[in-house]
């Protein structure tokens, strides 16, 4: 790689941290310290404020809520895209292009559109404030994503290969499970990576269809902005904080991401 | 075109490592067709990398014309070259992707034009020639990644890597023969690799047998048939391949599970000077049957194949198993046949290469 | 390739369709009926399309349409080239290209209202990093009073959060070239452009039509992150069409209009990818009798 190219992919790796590292920096000050004099680095590693949210359940449940309902849909998403995106790749049935395509609308759907029937609907059925209903209500976009993502990889796999198991004698579950889930492993990697990205990341119905119980960390978050001012290094934290699942999630599936983020679609 | 010069050429991928070639010293000849054959992992597509410059050699030159090339890029090495699966440019017409070399050496338009025409002409891709290349079948678009390197006419040889991998069984002899065709009119030098014995022979006017990053033996297809120089050039040409059993030396005769076989005379002075442990070879077209009479070596047959013209019988020697291929109307007594090993055609091998005169210099 | 008639293929999509019917025909359903009606307490009573005209007749929310074309083509326009030259610039082996590619990852997995603030720190006058330094350089930066500060600093946060997606879809789409197209091109002395031009760039049209879908989408229904950073503001210069919704439907409690407002933000999406749609299908069909003439690829 010649400099020049160096160069330019650090600066643009620059971009990306500056603001992350503004984050982290903050998140290590105390407020005296944010509100005076500009500095470009806490003057102490202040872990106040890490301390406060990792020892106060009304803080920490926060992580724990939304890390809940996001494994609770990532799990719903996967285990029923699988079957579905098996049958859009293989089989040809009585309405499957008309319902692919209704699929994808709900993956075009604005989260915003929904939020009060949603609410009504939640509240109606007793879930409101629950893990499963923001779980649920995440299916509306991951699981669809789920069923794309993965219909373009199994439609990569030949059908021969199915066949050729049949003849050796797999039973459809035992084929399904020992042999085809195998060859698709980058492609359910990179569909886990998006339906945690697409549940964790977002705020808006997991806010509404929630109060106390189930209260996801971005909307606790929003307490340090108080009448007396914004507790800016608590604030900091926690965003903070947010960002490390994310980081972990990247480090499991980086290399299934550089083969398979193309979806299967090249 | 150019003669190439392969000078003391070995290479390693990581210094100090193993050979991912021996060293070698080869001359190929300008306006000869060679083929490199060997089985897959034999060093035969690093050699070829080598020759067109995306491998540089860790040791030794190679010379095209006696120009030293070893440090000069691909770009500037004027060499064509066909893949294993077609490389086209997708989004061009096949008359564009044929003057996109051309292009990028800044030639003049009409010359171009022209230029396409002729090797379009000569490839039969003359019809399609306003079509997208993306859209073609795989013949079309492997003559197309030969067309691109044939457009240049100063291009100093053009490297075929397996080219006919992707192409239907009944479109490959067709563009087999194309290739021939382009290499008499244009007496270009071209550098085939290929692990299939069929395409070698039958493309080649020399063909080079690689094993573990050496080259076994170069030769004209027949004398790999007749001498081969190694047992696996015994075993890999010929179907099936080259009859080996294991022997003793007892003046100009061979021992084999106390059979005695007629060996030449020279050949069993040298074989007795070589030392190492020794066997027997013999193709299995180049065996006869005895006449009336005449002594033979008792073969015990265990299966007679049909090949049309030929039979192939399976039996064994003594302990050892033996194929010879006989006219398909001798008869074939189940009991056993009487067989002959001409002694031109009987040759001995210590430690798997050929002894005596006529086999291939090695190294 | 053929695809095998099996009608009991229902089956294995049944609980797709019974979870993503529940979570969205029965809302969505919902939402036609308060488009039609209008609701007063607990009695209410059928208004046709009066909403729909009330809606589309609203100046307040044409304006945040209008915007969120503006906003939505802005970052497709600098986002994809620019998503494409970093994936050109990315290693492609060894460690540095893991650690890279987890650096590039980061943004996209930080929650949107996260972002929102994490760029409200950032960007303040008075404790952010760019902020305060663009203060000091004699810019009198704003992004609470000054409309195009705003507009500007959302665009620049929108392309930190997203430019990675499109990053990793060329990336990945890049890897997919087998080496030998690079080989030939050397061969070829194609220049450094035409390489681009005639060899990565047609290899990455597929990604690049799912990242111009996937972008679409997601920015037309940009929520949490200007909410956080901007509030809409100053005026109402950084209003989105999601946060007008959100305003109208549960601020303001008005829900025949909202809901009306819904359904034509839904279809006007909706419409825009159809057309991808039908594009990505008719590019899937092309690649399938190319691979049916023949071409390995």
């Amino acid at each position: 790689m010649s400099g020049g190219k160096r160069g330019l992919l650090a600066l643009y790796l620059l971009f990306t941290l500056l603001p992350i590292y503004w984050l982290l920096s903050m998140s290590l000050k105390t407020n005296q310290e944010i509100l005076g004099a500009f500095s470009l680095w806490p003057e102490s590693l202040n872990l106040h404020a890490y301390i406060r949210i990792l020892t106060d359940p009304s803080w920490y449940m926060g992580y724990v809520n939304s890390l809940t309902y996001v494994l609770m849909n990532m799990t719903i998403s996967i285990l029923v895209a699988l079957p579905a995106a098996y049958a859009f790749s293989r089989f040809r049935f009585i309405g499957d292009k008309h319902l692919f395509f209704w699929l994808l609308t709900n993956l075009m759907a604005p989260p915003a559109v929904f939020l009060l029937p949603y609410f009504q609907l939640y509240y109606s059925v007793g879930l409101f404030d629950t893990h499963i209903a923001v779980a649920l209500a995440h299916c509306l976009f991951n699981i669809p994503l789920a069923v794309w993502i993965l219909e373009g990889f199994m439609s990569s796999v030949p059908k021969e290969v199915d066949e050729t198991a049949y003849i050796d004698g797999y039973s459809f579950p035992a084929f399904f499970v020992k042999i085809f889930i195998p060859m698709i492993r980058s492609g359910i990697g990179v569909t886990l990576f998006f339906l945690f990205m697409f549940s964790w990341v977002e705020l808006l119905l997991a806010r509404t269809l929630t109060a106390t119980n189930a209260q996801p960390i971005g909307a606790i978050m929003t307490r340090t902005s108080t009448a007396s001012g914004v507790d800016w290094a608590t604030l900091a934290a926690a965003g903070t904080l947010t960002i490390v699942p994310g980081l972990l999630v990247v480090y499991f599936v980086r290399n299934h991401i550089a083969k398979g983020f193309a979806l299967g679609r090249t | 075109m150019a003669r190439i010069e392969l000078n003391n050429l070995a290479h390693r991928y990581a210094p100090g490592g193993e050979y991912a070639l021996q060293p070698m010293q080869h001359v190929w000849e300008d306006g000869g067709a060679y083929a490199l054959l060997g089985p897959s992992g034999c060093g035969k597509t690093t050699l070829l990398n080598i020759i067109s410059g995306l491998v540089q050699p860790s040791e030794g030159q190679v010379l095209f014309d006696g120009v030293d090339v070893t440090h000069r890029s691909t770009e500037e090495r004027n060499i064509g070259q066909v893949f294993q699966f077609p490389v086209v440019y997708d989004t061009m017409t096949v008359f564009q992707n044929l003057a996109f070399p051309l292009r990028n050496r800044k030639m003049a338009e009409d010359y171009v034009t022209r230029r396409v025409q002729q090797v379009a002409e000569m490839l039969s891709l003359t019809d399609v020639l306003n079509r997208r290349a993306r859209n073609l079948t795989a013949d079309a678009k492997q003559k197309i990644s030969l067309g691109r390197g044939l457009v240049r006419e100063d291009v100093s040889a053009v490297l075929f890597d397996e080219p006919l991998t992707v192409i239907d069984p009944h479109l490959k002899w067709q563009l087999r023969r194309k290739l021939r065709e382009v290499h008499e009119q244009l007496n270009l030098t071209l550098v085939y690799v290929t692990h299939d014995q069929t395409e070698a022979l039958t493309f080649a006017d020399k063909v080079v047998v690689m094993l573990a990053g050496q080259v076994l033996q170069v030769g004209t297809p027949q004398e790999l048939f007749e001498r081969p120089a190694h047992t696996f050039v015994g075993y890999f040409i010929g179907s099936p391949g080259m009859n080996f059993m294991p022997c003793e030396l007892s003046g100009n005769e061979a021992l084999v599970d106390g059979e005695r076989i007629a060996i030449d005379p020279a050949t069993a002075v040298a074989a007795s000077r070589s030392g190492g442990s020794l066997q027997l070879g013999i193709r299995p077209e180049l065996a006869r049957l005895a006449a009336d009479g005449e002594p033979g070596l008792l073969l015990k047959v265990d299966q007679v194949e049909d090949l049309g013209e030929h039979q192939l019988v399976t039996g064994h020697f003594g302990s050892h198993q033996f194929h010879v291929r006989l006219d398909e109307s001798e008869k074939i007594n189940s009991d056993g046949l009487r067989l002959v090993f001409p002694v031109e055609h009987t040759l001995l091998y210590a430690d798997e290469h050929l002894v005596g005169t006529g086999g291939a210099k090695h190294g | 390739m053929d695809k095998r008639e099996y009608q009991w293929a229902w089956l294995m999509v049944l609980p797709v369709l019974v979870l993503v019917a529940f979570s969205a025909v029965i809302p969505l359903m919902t939402v036609v009926n308060y488009s039609l009606q209008d609701i007063l307490g607990r009695s209410s009573f059928f208004v046709g399309s009066e909403w729909f005209k009330e809606t589309l007749n609203n100046p307040r929310l044409q304006s945040a349409l209008l915007r969120q074309f503006a906003f939505s083509f802005t970052i497709l326009a600098i986002q994809i080239p620019l998503g494409i030259g970093i994936a050109l610039l990315m290693p492609k082996r060894g460690w540095q290209a893991s650690a890279v590619l987890i650096l590039i990852t980061m943004p996209l997995l930080v929650p949107w209202n996260v972002v929102g603030s994490i760029w409200q720190i950032f960007t303040r006058g008075d404790i952010g990093l760019a902020g305060f330094t663009i203060r000091e350089l004699g810019y009198d930066y704003n992004i609470t009073a000054n409309a195009v500060d705003a507009w500007v600093t959302i665009i620049i946060m929108d392309i930190w959060h997203w430019t990675p997606l499109v990053a990793l879809l060329c990336y990945s789409g890049l890897r997919s070239i087998p080496e030998a197209y690079f080989q030939a091109a050397r061969i070829d002395r194609a220049s450094k452009w035409a390489t681009f031009r005639y060899i990565q760039l047609p290899k990455l049209t597929n990604v690049l039509v799912i990242a111009v879908l996937l972008r679409f989408m997601h920015s037309f229904m940009i929520y949490a992150e200007p909410f956080v950073l901007t509030g809409g503001g100053p005026g109402s210069s950084t209003t989105f069409l999601s946060q007008s919704l959100a305003t109208m439907a549960i601020a303001q409690q008005d829900l025949g209009p909202s809901a009306a407002f819904s359904i034509i933000y839904f279809l006007i999406i909706l419409a825009v990818s159809y057309v991808f749609y039908v594009t990505i299908m008719n590019m899937q069909k092309e690649k399938a009798a190319q691979q049916g003439a023949g071409g390995a690829e």
